[in-house]
C-alpha cells in the first residue's frame, strides 16, 4: 500500500538528513507503530506519505514514495484526500468548520461525493466513533478525546485507504486515550485501513501494532516485528523492562499477556514490600483554603483545600477539563481565583506584585514557549536573571543543571521539547521560588527525557521545595510523584500517597501496578531493587 | 396547502437567504419613510418576528446588540441637532447659552435656542436609520451567517471559505494574547512600552503562525483547492463574471433604495448585475469538483418569507407614488404623525413570517 523507496530526506540548508535511505512497504491492513525519540523524523515519515513533505515544509526529498502506486512527486497533497487521511497531534488546529456534522462532511464536499453517499457515510462514521449525541455541537466545546475522535472520523468519511495519526493520544488523559485508540483498532479490524500512527507513549500502542518501525535518529528506519523489535530496544515501555527483569522472552507486549506470566514472579515478590513513600509532614510550604475559579457560570474549581508540604511531589491528575490548570494558575495568584485564601509563607500570592508572586510559587504554563520571545538562550538567561534580581549567570548555572550542553547561541524555537522545557523552568527557578507548579511538562517528552526530568522534578522536591505536576502520564506519575491528587468536576475526589491512589484505579494505574496487583508495586525499578537488593 | 397547515409545519431551519431577503425588503420599506408610528410598527413587526422564529443558537442572541445600536443611533441624531443644529423652527423648548464662534465659523451654530422641530426632525431621522439597522440585524438573528457563506453559489466557494477561516481565527488571536499576557505575568516582565509589547507580540504572531500552517495542511491533505481538471481561463471567466455581476447588483440596490440616483441605476442595473453573475454561476457551477453536504434547499416556505419582505417594499413604493404625505409627516407646522391604510399593509405583510415561517430546531 505504502512504498518508500530509497527516501532521502534534508531539511532547506541542513547538511545532515531527517531520513537516510529508507526502504519501506507496508502492507494492506497493517497498523504500524512509528517509534523514535524526538526530533528523529517521525513527522518527517508520516509527512512524507501524502506528500505534504516536502511540498508544504520545503526541504529535498529523493527517491520515491508511492501510496497505491501513485507518486507523490506527480501530484499534490488535495489529490491524496480520498486516498490518505491525515489526523495531527491538535485536532482543533485542523478544524475548518464549526460543527461535528459539517467537519465530518468537509472532506466529502471536497471530493464532490454525491448528496446521498454524504448523508449515509456522516451517520455511520458517527456511530463507528460513538459521537452520535454530538452531531450538533460547537467543535470548541467538546472535550479532547470528543475532539480527537471527530477529527479522525472527518478524514475517515472520505474512505480513505490509509490512515495517518501523528501522536494522537498524546495531548488526552488516560480514559480518552483508550477511547481513541479503541476507534482506531476497530478501524483496522472492520474496515482494512493501513494505520501508521506515531506516539512517544509507547505502551498505549505497543500491544494493538502489527510492525514496528523505529526511527534510530541517525535518519535510519529499522521495521520488524514487535516482539522482536521491542525485546532490546531504548524505547522500551514498563511491561518490556519488566518482562526483561523477570526473563520472559519473547517479552508480553500487552499488561493482559504479561499478568498471565507473572504468578511467578508475584510469588518472588511475596513478603517483600516497595520501600515506604517519603513522609508527608515536611512543613507546609503552600496552604490553600476554599480556593474556588468560576469563568462566568461555569465554576472550575470549586472550594478545593490544600497543603503543599517543603520535600514533597505532588501529581495532579484527572481529565481534560477537570480544573487541573485553574487550580494551579490561581495558587500561582495571577489567574483568576473567586474566593478563598493561599498563604504562602504567610503571604498571598495573589495580594502582591507579579514579581513578588513569583519568587514565592513558580509556575512554568502548559505552552511553556509563551514565556520565551528573545532570540537567543543566552539572552533569555540574561533577561532572567534581570527579572529576578539575581546575579548574572543564575539562569544559565541552573539550566546547565537542568540540561547540560544547551548551546547559549541557539534560538528557544530550535530546541529540543526537553531542552525548551529546561530553559522555562530554568527562567522560573531564577527567582528561588519554595513552590514550583508544573502544568503538563512531560508532552511531547520521549523516554529519555522524561526520566531526565523525573530527576529534576525528584531534585527540586529534595532540595526543600513544594512541587506539584499536573499530568495526564501515569508512568511518569509512578516514578516521580510522593503523592496523588485526583480532580473530577472542580473538585479533589481523591488525596493519598501514590501507591495508595494509582493501584485501586483502572484508569490511573501503571503498567507495573497492574500486572502486579494487588500488591503495590509502581516501577520497574522498584521491583529490581526488591529482586536484587 | 392551507394556512392551518402552514403553522403546523415541522420544525427546520429555513434557508439563510429567505431572512435576508425578507429583512432587506422591511429595511427597503423603512427607508422610504420618517413617519415614527409607521417606523415603530416596522420595529415592533421585526422585533415579533425575531422573537417567534429565532433559535437558541449563539447569533441569535446578538439581535440585542443591534437594539442597542439602534438606541445609539438615535441619541446621537438628536444630541447633535441639540449641539449644532439650532435655528430651525418656532417652537421653542428650552435656550441653551450660544457659544459664540470666530467669524470664519459663520455657518456653525454651538447650542443656542431648541425647536421642538430639530428635535423631531432628528428624532425621524435617526429613528429611520436605526430601523433600517435593526432590520439587518435581524436578519443575522434568525439566519446563520455562516450558513449563509455557505451557501454561496460554487463560483464564490473560495471567498467563503476564506471568511469562514478568518471568522475562526480572531477569536483565537484574542484567545492567544490573553493566554500570552497571562504568561508574561508569571516572568514579572516589568518592561513597559516597545518591550512589552514585543513579549507578547512575538509568541502570539509565533503561535497564529504556527496555527495557520497547520490549518492549511490540514486543509490540503483533506482536498480543499483541488483543482480536477478545470482550464485556467474558465475560472478567470467565471471569477470576473460574478465579480463585475455582483458591483452592479451593488450598485442597484443603491439606486432602488436611494430615491436621488437616476432611474437607470436603479432596477435595471440591478437586473444587469443579477445576469451577469448567474451567467458566471452557471459557467462556474458546471465543474463539478466539489459537492455540498444538506444543502438548505428553497422550498414553498422560503418563498413565502421572502415574498413577504419583498410585498412589503413593495406596498411602500406604492404608498410613495399613491399618496406621499403620510410617508413624511410634516414638521412646519408640527403635525402629527398618521398612517395610511396601504402602509399599514404593508407592515401587516411583513409580520407574516412570525406565523407562516416553519419554527426554529432547538439545537443542543
Amino acid at each position: 500500500m505504502i512504498r518508500f523507496e530509497n527516501v532521502t530526506f534534508f531539511h532547506a540548508g541542513a547538511k545532515r538528513p531527517v531520513l537516510r535511505e529508507v526502504e519501506l512497504s507496508v502492507g494492506e491492513g497493517e497498523l504500524c507503530l512509528v517509534t523514535g525519540r524526538t526530533g528523529a523524523g517521525k513527522s518527517t515519515l508520516l509527512g512524507a506519505v501524502n506528500g505534504l513533505v516536502p511540498r508544504f515544509t520545503g526541504g529535498h526529498l529523493h527517491g520515491r514514495v508511492t501510496v497505491d502506486g501513485r507518486d507523490t512527486a506527480a501530484f499534490a497533497p488535495q489529490e491524496f484526500a480520498g486516498l490518505v487521511g491525515v489526523v495531527g497531534q491538535d485536532p482543533l488546529a485542523g478544524f475548518v468548520t464549526d460543527t461535528v456534522e459539517e467537519e465530518l462532511a468537509y472532506g466529502m464536499e471536497q471530493l464532490a461525493l454525491p448528496p446521498a453517499v454524504m448523508r449515509k457515510r456522516v451517520e455511520e462514521t458517527l456511530d463507528l466513533l460513538g459521537v452520535a449525541e454530538l452531531r450538533r455541537r460547537p467543535l470548541r466545546t467538546l472535550s479532547g478525546g470528543q475532539q480527537q475522535r471527530v477529527a479522525i472520523g472527518s478524514v475517515l468519511t472520505a474512505h480513505p485507504k490509509v490512515l495517518v495519526l501523528d501522536e494522537p493520544t498524546s495531548a488526552l488523559d488516560p480514559t480518552a486515550a483508550e477511547d481513541v485508540l479503541a476507534a482506531i483498532i476497530r478501524l483496522v479490524h472492520d474496515l482494512g485501513t493501513t494505520v501508521l500512527v506515531a506516539e512517544h507513549r509507547v505502551e498505549r500502542v505497543l500491544q494493538y501494532a502489527d510492525r514496528l518501525l523505529h526511527l534510530d535518529g541517525e535518519g535510519r528506519v529499522h521495521d520488524g516485528e514487535p516482539a522482536a523489535m521491542i525485546a532490546d530496544s531504548d524505547i522500551a515501555p514498563p511491561v518490556v523492562r519488566l518482562a526483561r527483569l523477570a526473563g520472559w522472552t519473547p517479552p508480553p507486549l500487552s499488561v493482559r499477556d504479561a499478568r498471565r506470566r507473572a504468578a511467578s514472579l508475584r510469588e518472588r515478590l511475596d513478603g517483600r514490600t516497595p520501600p515506604p513513600p517519603s513522609t508527608m509532614d515536611g512543613e507546609p510550604k503552600l496552604a490553600a483554603k476554599a480556593v474556588t475559579v468560576a469563568y462566568g457560570k461555569t465554576v472550575a474549581v470549586r472550594e478545593v483545600d490544600l497543603v503543599l508540604p517543603a520535600g514533597q511531589v505532588t501529581a495532579l491528575m484527572g481529565r481534560n477539563g477537570s480544573g487541573k490548570s485553574s487550580l494551579l494558575w490561581a495558587l500561582q495568584g495571577s489567574g483568576k481565583r473567586h474566593s478563598g485564601a493561599v498563604d504562602v509563607a504567610g503571604t498571598d500570592p495573589a495580594k502582591v506584585s507579579a514579581a513578588r508572586a513569583r519568587a514565592l510559587v513558580g509556575l512554568v504554563p502548559q505552552t511553556a514557549s509563551d514565556l520565551l520571545y528573545l532570540d537567543t538562550v543566552d539572552a533569555e538567561c540574561r533577561q532572567g536573571d534581570a527579572e529576578s534580581g539575581v546575579v548574572q549567570g543564575t539562569c544559565r548555572a541552573l539550566l546547565d543543571d537542568l540540561a547540560p550542553g544547551v548551546p547559549g547561541d541557539r534560538h528557544p524555537r530550535d530546541l529540543s521539547e526537553g531542552q525548551r522545557l529546561a530553559l522555562v523552568l530554568a527562567v522560573q527557578l531564577g527567582a528561588a521560588p519554595g513552590v514550583v507548579l508544573l502544568d503538563e511538562p512531560t508532552r511531547g517528552l520521549d523516554y529519555q527525557a522524561k526520566e531526565r526530568f523525573t530527576a529534576v522534578v525528584r531534585r527540586l522536591a529534595a532540595e526543600g521545595r513544594a512541587v506539584v505536576v499536573a499530568t495526564h502520564d501515569v508512568e511518569f506519575v509512578a516514578g516521580a510523584a510522593d503523592r496523588v491528587v485526583v480532580m473530577a468536576e472542580g473538585e479533589i475526589v481523591a488525596d493519598g500517597p501514590t501507591a495508595e491512589v494509582v493501584v485501586a484505579s483502572p484508569a490511573f494505574a501503571p503498567q507495573v501496578a497492574k500486572i502486579l496487583a494487588p500488591s503495590p508495586w509502581l516501577t520497574v525499578e522498584q521491583v529490581a531493587e526488591a529482586l536484587n537488593p | 396547502m392551507t394556512v392551518a397547515s402552514w403553522t403546523r409545519s415541522l420544525p427546520r431551519a429555513l434557508h439563510p437567504g429567505a431572512w435576508w431577503l425578507w429583512a432587506f425588503g422591511l429595511a427597503t420599506a423603512a427607508s422610504r419613510t420618517t413617519n415614527p408610528v409607521l417606523l415603530l410598527m416596522i420595529l415592533v413587526a421585526c422585533g415579533y418576528v425575531v422573537a417567534r422564529r429565532r433559535s437558541d443558537a449563539p447569533w441569535a442572541l446578538a439581535f440585542r446588540m443591534y437594539l442597542y445600536l439602534g438606541a445609539v443611533i438615535i441619541t446621537m441624531r438628536v444630541v447633535f441637532r441639540i449641539v449644532f443644529g439650532g435655528g430651525q423652527g418656532d417652537t421653542i423648548l428650552f435656550t441653551l447659552p450660544e457659544i459664540p464662534l470666530p467669524e470664519w465659523a459663520q455657518g456653525i451654530r454651538l447650542f443656542g435656542a431648541v425647536a421642538a422641530e430639530q428635535l423631531l426632525s432628528g428624532f425621524y431621522d435617526g429613528l429611520r436609520l436605526a430601523a433600517m439597522v435593526i432590520c439587518v440585524g435581524a436578519a443575522n438573528a434568525l439566519a446563520n451567517p455562516k450558513r449563509m457563506l455557505k451557501s454561496l453559489p460554487g463560483a464564490l466557494y473560495e471567498i467563503g471559505t476564506a471568511v469562514v477561516v478568518a471568522l475562526t481565527v480572531a477569536p483565537q488571536l484574542v484567545e492567544s494574547v490573553l493566554r500570552v499576557r497571562r504568561a508574561r505575568r508569571l516572568r514579572a516582565g516589568g518592561q513597559k512600552g516597545l518591550k512589552a509589547l514585543r513579549g507578547i507580540l512575538i509568541p502570539v504572531l509565533e503561535d497564529a503562525l504556527n496555527r495557520s500552517l497547520a490549518l492549511a495542511s490540514a486543509m490540503a491533505s483533506r482536498g480543499y483547492g483541488r483543482t480536477g481538471e478545470i482550464p485556467a481561463r474558465t475560472r478567470l471567466l467565471t471569477g470576473s463574471l460574478v465579480i463585475t455581476g455582483l458591483l452592479g447588483v451593488c450598485a442597484g440596490l443603491y439606486g432602488v433604495m436611494d430615491a436621488s440616483t437616476p432611474r437607470y441605476m436603479g432596477v435595471p442595473m440591478l437586473l444587469a448585475g443579477l445576469a451577469l453573475s448567474i451567467a458566471g454561476f452557471l459557467i462556474g457551477g458546471r465543474r463539478v469538483s466539489r459537492s455540498r453536504y444538506r444543502p438548505d434547499r428553497w422550498r414553498a416556505a422560503e418563498i413565502t418569507v421572502a415574498a413577504c419582505g419583498v410585498a412589503s417594499a413593495a406596498l411602500m413604493y406604492l404608498t410613495a407614488s399613491v399618496d406621499p404625505a403620510d410617508l413624511y409627516p410634516s414638521l412646519s407646522p408640527l403635525a402629527w404623525p398618521e398612517v395610511g391604510w396601504l402602509p399599514a399593509l404593508a407592515v401587516a405583510v411583513a409580520v407574516l413570517p412570525a406565523w407562516l415561517a416553519p419554527p426554529p430546531e432547538s439545537v443542543s
